[in-house]
């Protein structure tokens, strides 16, 4: 069946935020559905609360919506677009259930939208765990025992019938999110009870636990006319038990016969029949027992999923594209392979490398959680890696990691754990699982003894053990005398097949990774590339999707155009995530359309930067120094872009040919990041910055804060993120904080405490507003502002956690023209060519400079799309030597007769609100501070700062509502302001529950106070529990505490904490405050609106002058 | 292969002079040196299978998927009785495999099956050869030690080998007497199958519903008839079709007088029976990747292809209608006589190696031997 002629315009909704279980692969999806619906001359309307998305361009839709994904907007958004058709199987879980909600609230009928892709009954079928049991049983396929509770007294019953171990899993979740295993009855108490309050229908099943199974995964493609194909296969190197999320997964299956993996595959299929998945993609998770083969189905997504965008990268088979053009009516055999071009979709990829995939966590943010993986995912990304074989690909995906892995080298981690310590630790699923096992067969613990601890499979234990076998060889070979140079060409070639990076073999040998890599092309040793072709090399391939591995033959063919490189962000983690990607993928698009051809490497299979069609080059490659240099000396490129990957490329700036390195300069990026010459930099402009010092030793950090004074700042040089930084306020504080950094392993890695890379002290500015700057600034000098955002929370959140305003609602023309002024000329001396981020702290009027980062930041794409300016793509074309002026006249540069415009849109406020994985980590202190934690985020835009504000509390899941009782407690200082506030709000109807000196002030301002509680003192507290308490009864709609000094920002973090388990909507300051009872007011009186970007944008006239 | 292992040097010499280096497994060649026509096969699993289907005789085997031998072997898994394929080449022969029903691991079989094979060989390279050039001579074996020899006599050999155009390799994979399988004789139909090179899938899946009288290739159709059969079955089989002589001539004599079913080389075997002709393909389909459309009924079935001819469409249009056709290529996959009841497809409905979806044209066999034309192919 051809292409519906009854469809004219479709609504696809996004996945919103990125949480954990749902992060950019679904960007990656989204944006395919955008791009493949447009070409076919559908009308697309999109909408996805995430501003940090590709899919959320202008470009990408005809109606763009960045609103927040919640049934009441959306449905505003159906009633004013009238789509004839809801496409919601791209979007994740979340486009997944509000589609459904949609349904039950009538509201596709009622205005005729069609619900295609899945239908309501299939959805509900896959989704409601005991529905699929009863589908899958009802065609004589085999489930795990179960039974399905509702209540803790049913959950009771249901264990005395299924006995322990079981698996608990609540209906309608996340990434596994409420989901655990118990093996004993007070752990089963425990799993239960949190799987019930998990489950937004407080369902959960009750499951026969058959961890330690093998796991496998399908991913099928189904059409209108029953043609159904397997994608890919997936093998978890991880065992039952441990969620394919959080799970070293390896495609294609490794370790089934033809016979058992077609069996498998008939059973995908009649699965997918049974469902009634119509179209699209799905994928199909299985468990066997090793020791029979006795096959049993775990579970079935209808629609797009994380593995899907792992079964794309990994196949060059497009599945969102497909799944998207299958949705509106194509048959698999009437859509090309447009890998190939010359063959159908409708056929099996069949593949001739090995890939896997390894999950990236970030515990260590966690203060407080076990590490243990489980049933529940955890992990924050994932990289992927490409080689000819296992050994290869698993070395290449352990150095993608950026987490100090030469490879599969577990170091001596682990030495002074006894042989059983060190089995009995591989029984337990962790992060370092994979090293532990490659230490465990380094000193010759049999792969028996290995499997029956951690039941990973033999197949893969003997690989791994080939590689430790190998470096074993390496060593004897170092042990002999022999060094680096006398490797022969063969013994080169062997490491390099097994996949040993150059700086792993240096290590073996002693020596440095140049010398590794000299002696190692002095062999005439280096990589050839390879295609991914969906074929296995069957038929000619077009798409230029490369690996690097080292066989006899080169597939690279010569190009003589001039070529970029752009170089990505790697593995997504808490700080550096979609919003690099997002910069990257606009540099390719800027420069191809400008004439060069673009080459992306990068390692992250979640991306739209790793799509075979964003760039005309892409290799899927590990971001270190080796990969990167023979990708440079394969492709001999004009310039390298390594300032919009965040600090993955940047890291390796230094070290690759200088006259390559477009835009800014090493040396100033250095400059900036460097604490003394950034010093000398502010002095020179006669920048004020907060007091402060550099210390290599807890001694001269006392010296420090002795002449600056607590509290205090503490952070290690060369980190993202914030990563281990601290506010003291004493000498002790101090001390334990440079310990900390002193010890702390992955610290050592990412910067740590050494002369060369000292520790940062400054003095902490306390109530201060935090503003953040994004500037483009090119080679002539001529520099536009980008965007000022002002920062809701006050300075000590770390910029990526607390919500920004863009305008500043709240600064004077006078504090931004100073902002503004110190930002160009920071730019200026640090002679910037493309973008800078400059971060600020407001106290008291005065302008005090925090850091600057001459490279893009995270907030660009939110400045992007509040102000309508292609910042990215701006960038790249400034780094590849366009000039502003330039830009302006081409258009690309948005001008209003002739002039640049000022960045401020008129009459448009724009909010930008962190989204933090609390709720997944119920053991960590949710405490808010320097250190970034949080995983996404949303954008609200409205007319007036209240409403923007109000929907991006409303996007960030906050329930605000126009009315009901507020608890308010206030620092003093933020009393007479926050009576203004409470006056407004109980204008709006609400009534108050306070603490004691707020209630004092509300009383005085003639307010009446429903209740009183005492202020907390700390989380023990058992007057802690009343205001608590209070909260999660939900008697409370609305919290607002602002914060004062250190014991008040632990209690605000635990109010905060309450309000974000039970969803009650939290507000910290008194600005976000007045902004919120503002925006309530005009909430009141006017429903939320609904505008598409392309409206907005073209409606204000940007205001010059500022 | 092993780290720590010391594997035997070979190499491998294609007819063009290509020349690959790696270790030698398996069995050792009879006088050091495999020859035999190179073809690979895109499977991701069923390497057993594939290595015990006759229809490779005389052909030295490449499996594109890098990891061969990871699940082991078992006597299940057998084809037939012996491995007719003349070498195997693969990127990396697992060390240690692991599946429950394994008896045994890959290189023991190889040697129990006097089957040589070369490991360590960048089979992608040797595939994108084989792809533009089409299937090739090609030699390999040891290069130093024992049983030694070198280059120029790979090379050699490599050029001397005829390759499968005009060769009866079916001779050599028939079996010399007739046997019986499926069920007991009176319960279910009855059919004669020729045995070009008989897969035991195909005679498991005719065993469902029939007695199964599987006779030599050289039959001749009185024969056949005097068993008087419901129906007629001409397996798959190694090489040119024009090489089946009297086999030919059998079918022939048969069209019209029983309804018939050929798979593979009894597909190619038929056309030319009925008239038509075959041609040798660029390169042949191997794999278990191939989509192939039932044109009776549009729908879209991933198949198990091997084989390096094909059957002209037009040369037998004047009695039978295509009835599948491969996606790929748009390579006549299938046909159906008008007239009479039978028909035939060129991939392998068997599986084993491969997808299912194609075991319905076993059904459609049983139907139309009830003389059922709804589900039949005529
Ligand atoms: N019965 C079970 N016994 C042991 N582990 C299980 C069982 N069912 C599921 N798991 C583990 O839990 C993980 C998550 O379960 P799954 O059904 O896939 O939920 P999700 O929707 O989160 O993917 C699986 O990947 C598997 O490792
Ligand atoms: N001197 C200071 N006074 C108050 N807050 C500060 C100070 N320095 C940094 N911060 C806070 O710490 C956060 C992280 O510091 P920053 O230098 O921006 O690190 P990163 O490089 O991780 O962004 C800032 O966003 C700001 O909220
Ligand atoms: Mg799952
Ligand atoms: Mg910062």
């Amino acid at each position: 069946m051809p292409r519906r002629d009854d469809i004219e315009s479709i609504l696809i909704i996004g996945a919103g935020p990125i949480v954990i279980g749902q992060a950019c692969e679904f960007d990656y999806s989204g944006t395919q559905a955008c791009k493949v619906l447009r070409e076919d001359g559908y009308r697309v309307i999109l909408a996805n609360s995430n501003p940090a998305t590709i899919m959320t361009d202008p470009d990408f839709a005809d109606a763009t919506y960045i609103e927040p994904l919640d049934r009441q907007v959306l449905a505003r958004i159906i009633e004013t677009e009238k789509p004839d058709a809801l496409l919601p199987t791209l979007g994740g879980q979340t486009a997944l259930n509000l589609a459904m909600e949609l349904v039950e609230d009538g509201v596709l009928e009622r205005n005729g939208v069609e619900l295609i892709g899945a239908s309501a009954d299939a959805i509900e079928t896959a989704e409601n765990r005991e529905k699929f049991k009863e589908a899958m049983t009802g065609i004589g396929m085999e489930v795990p025992r179960s039974n399905v509770a509702h209540t803790m007294d049913q959950a009771r019953v249901v264990i005395e019938e299924i006995g322990l171990p079981v698996v608990i899993r609540p209906a309608y979740i996340l990434g596994g999110r409420g989901t655990g295993i118990a093996s004993t009855m007070e752990e089963f108490e425990h799993v239960a009870a949190n799987g019930l309050a998990a489950s937004p229908i407080s369902e959960i099943l009750i499951e026969e636990s058959i961890a330690g199974w093998k796991e496998f995964e399908l991913e099928v493609m189904r059409d209108h006319a029953d043609n159904q194909v397997i994608i890919c296969s997936i093998e978890n190197l991880d065992p039952m038990g441990t969620h394919t999320g959080d799970s070293i997964t390896v495609a294609p299956i490794q370790t089934l016969s033809d016979k058992e993996y077609q069996e498998m595959r008939d059973d995908a299929f009649a699965c997918l029949r049974r469902v009634g998945v119509e179209t699209g993609g799905s994928n199909v998770q299985f468990a066997v027992e090793p020791a029979t083969g006795r096959r049993v189905i775990i579970e079935m997504n209808p629609r797009v999923s994380r593995s899907s965008a792992l079964a794309s990268k990994a196949t060059g088979f497009p599945i969102a594209k497909i799944a998207a053009k299958l949705a509106v009516g194509y048959s698999l055999d009437e859509i090309p392979n447009d890998i190939t071009e010359k063959t159908p979709a409708s056929f099996e990829p069949t593949i001739d490398y090995v890939v896997t995939k390894i999950p990236r966590w970030a515990f260590e943010k966690f203060p407080g959680t076990s590490g243990k993986l489980g049933t529940s995912m955890q992990s924050v990304g994932e990289v992927m890696a490409i080689g000819r074989t296992f050994p290869e690909s698993v070395q290449k995906a352990c150095r993608s990691l950026e987490q100090g892995h030469t490879g599969l080298d577990a170091g001596g981690r682990w030495d002074g754990l006894s042989d059983d310590e060190l089995l009995a630790a591989t029984a337990v699923s962790t992060a370092d699982r994979l090293f532990q096992v490659a230490a465990a067969l380094a000193r010759g613990l049999t792969i028996d003894q290995i499997h029956d601890a951690s039941k990973i499979d033999p197949w893969f234990l003997d690989q791994l053990s080939i590689v430790t076998e190998e470096r074993a060889a390496l060593a004897e070979v170092a042990l002999q005398g022999r060094g680096l140079a006398d490797l022969s060409r063969a013994e080169w070639r062997r490491a390099k097949q097994l996949g040993f990076s150059d700086a792993q073999v240096a290590d073996v040998f002693g020596a440095s990774e140049a010398d590794a890599r000299a002696a190692r092309i002095a062999n005439g040793v280096i990589p050839t590339y390879k295609t991914v072709d969906t074929c296995a090399a069957e038929f000619e391939a077009s798409t230029p999707y490369h690996y690097s591995t080292y066989e006899d033959e080169n597939e690279v063919s010569e190009s003589d155009r001039d070529k970029i490189i752009i170089l990505g962000s790697g593995p997504n983690r808490i700080g550096q995530g979609i919003e690099f990607d997002y910069c990257c993928v606009h540099a390719s698009f800027a420069l191809r359309d400008a004439g060069f051809e673009t080459i992306m490497v990068n390692c992250n299979p979640e991306t739209v930067s790793t799509d075979y069609d964003t760039s005309d080059r892409l290799y899927f490659e590990p971001l270190t120094y080796e990969d990167v240099m023979n990708i440079v000396e394969a492709e001999r490129p004009v310039g390298i872009i390594v300032s919009l990957g965040g600090q993955t490329p940047l890291k390796l700036a230094d070290a690759l040919p200088p006259e390559l390195v477009l835009g800014t300069s090493p040396a100033s990026i250095d400059a900036a990041e460097d604490r003394d010459q950034w010093a000398s930099v502010c002095a020179r402009l006669d920048i004020p910055q907060p007091a402060g010092g550099t210390a290599s030793s807890p001694e001269e950090a006392e010296a420090v804060a002795e002449r600056i004074g607590f509290p205090a700042l503490v952070r290690p040089s060369y980190v993202l993120g914030g990563r281990a930084m601290e506010i003291v306020y004493d000498t002790d504080g101090l001390i334990a904080a440079m310990r900390a950094m002193a010890v702390d392993g992955s610290l050592g890695r990412e910067g740590g405490l050494s002369a060369e890379r000292p520790v940062l002290v400054d003095r902490f500015l306390e109530d201060a507003t935090e503003v953040d700057v994004d500037a483009l600034r090119d080679a002539t000098g001529a520099a536009i502002i980008g965007g000022v955002m002002e920062h809701v929370e006050e300075a000590g959140v770390h910029s990526g956690d607390s919500a920004c305003v863009l305008p500043p609602p709240n600064l004077s023309a006078e504090v931004i023209r100073v902002i503004e002024g110190y930002t160009r000329q920071i730019a200026e001396e640090l002679e910037v060519v493309g973008l800078i981020n400059v971060q600020y702290a407001v106290k008291d009027g005065q302008v005090f400079v925090i850091e600057a980062n001459p490279r893009a930041s995270r907030t660009v794409p939110f400045v992007a799309k509040a102000t309508g300016r292609p910042l990215a793509k701006l960038a790249s074309r400034v780094m590849a030597g366009a000039t502003l002026a330039d830009l302006a006249t081409e258009g690309l540069l948005p001008t209003a007769d002739g002039e640049i415009p000022g960045w401020a849109p008129e009459g448009i406020w724009a909010v930008k609100e962190a989204v933090l994985p609390f709720n997944r980590f119920p053991e960590s202190d949710a405490l808010l501070g320097p250190e970034m934690r949080s995983t996404g985020e949303v954008m609200g835009i409205d007319v007036t700062p209240g409403l923007a504000f109000v929907k991006s509390q409303l996007a960030a899941g906050q329930k605000l509502e126009p009315g009901g009782t507020v608890f308010l407690s206030l620092a003093d200082r933020d009393k007479p302001a926050g009576m203004e506030v409470a006056g407004l709000l109980a204008e709006l109807g609400f009534s108050f529950v306070a603490t004691a000196g707020t209630a004092a002030a509300l009383r005085d301002a003639g307010l009446d106070v429903a209740r009183e509680v005492t202020k907390i003192v700390d989380g023990e507290n058992t007057d802690a529990v009343t205001a608590l308490t209070l909260i999660e009864s939900g008697e409370v709609s609305l919290v607002i505490n602002t914060p004062r000094g250190r014991g008040a920002r632990a209690d605000g973090a635990y109010i905060r904490t309450a309000a974000a388990q039970t969803g009650v909507a939290l507000i910290t300051t008194v600005a976000a405050a007045r902004a919120v009872a503002r925006g309530l007011s005009d909430w009141q009186d006017s429903p939320l609106e609904v505008r598409s970007l392309q409206s907005v944008h073209a409606t204000y006239t940007p205001a010059s002058g500022i | 292969m092993s780290a720590a292992g010391t594997p035997r040097a070979a190499a491998l010499v294609l007819a063009d002079g290509s020349t690959f280096e790696g270790e030698a497994i398996g069995a050792t060649p009879d006088g050091g040196i495999a020859t035999g026509e190179v073809v690979f096969n895109t499977a991701l699993s069923g390497y057993q299978e594939v290595l015990t289907d006759p229809s490779y005789a005389g052909q030295i085997i490449t499996f594109t998927y890098p990891h061969i031998g990871n699940y082991g072997t078992t006597a299940d898994d057998d084809e037939s009785r012996a491995a007719f394929a003349r070498g195997v080449i693969v990127r990396d022969l697992a060390r240690r495999h692991s599946n429950w029903r394994a008896e045994s691991d890959l290189d023991s079989f190889l040697r129990a099956k006097g089957l040589a094979g070369i490991a360590a060989i960048d089979t992608r390279r040797l595939t994108r050869i084989l792809r533009d050039a089409g299937a090739m001579g090609g030699a390999f074996g040891p290069i130093e030690g024992d049983g030694a020899t070198d280059l120029a006599a790979l090379t050699a050999a490599a050029a001397a080998e005829p390759g499968t155009d005009g060769v009866d390799l079916v001779s050599q994979v028939t079996t010399p007497e007739a046997y019986r399988v499926g069920l007991e004789p009176g319960t279910g139909k009855h059919v004669v199958a020729f045995d070009l090179g008989v897969k035991r899938a195909i005679l498991d899946q005719l065993g469902r519903f029939a007695t199964v009288d599987v006779v030599p290739a050289s039959t001749p159709a009185a024969e056949v008839l005097a068993m008087n059969p419901d129906g007629v079955f001409l397996s798959n089989g190694p090489g040119d079709p024009e090489m089946l002589g009297g086999t030919i001539d059998a079918i022939r004599d048969l069209v019209g007088q029983v309804p018939m079913f050929g798979i593979c080389l009894g597909h190619q075997a038929l056309a030319l029976a009925l008239g038509g002709t075959t041609e040798k393909l660029p390169f042949g389909h191997h794999g278990s990747n191939h989509p192939v459309r039932d044109e009776t009924t549009g729908k879209v079935e991933i198949t198990a292809q091997n084989h390096n001819f094909a059957v002209v469409a037009d040369s037998v249009a004047h009695v039978a209608d295509v009835t599948h056709i491969n996606l790929n290529d748009g390579v006549c996959q299938g046909m159906a006589l008008r007239d009479e009841k039978v028909f035939s497809v060129q991939h392998h409905p068997e599986a084993s190696p491969g997808p299912h979806d194609s075991a319905y044209l076993f059904d459609r066999f049983n139907a139309l031997m009830e003389g059922d034309t709804e589900n039949g192919a005529a």
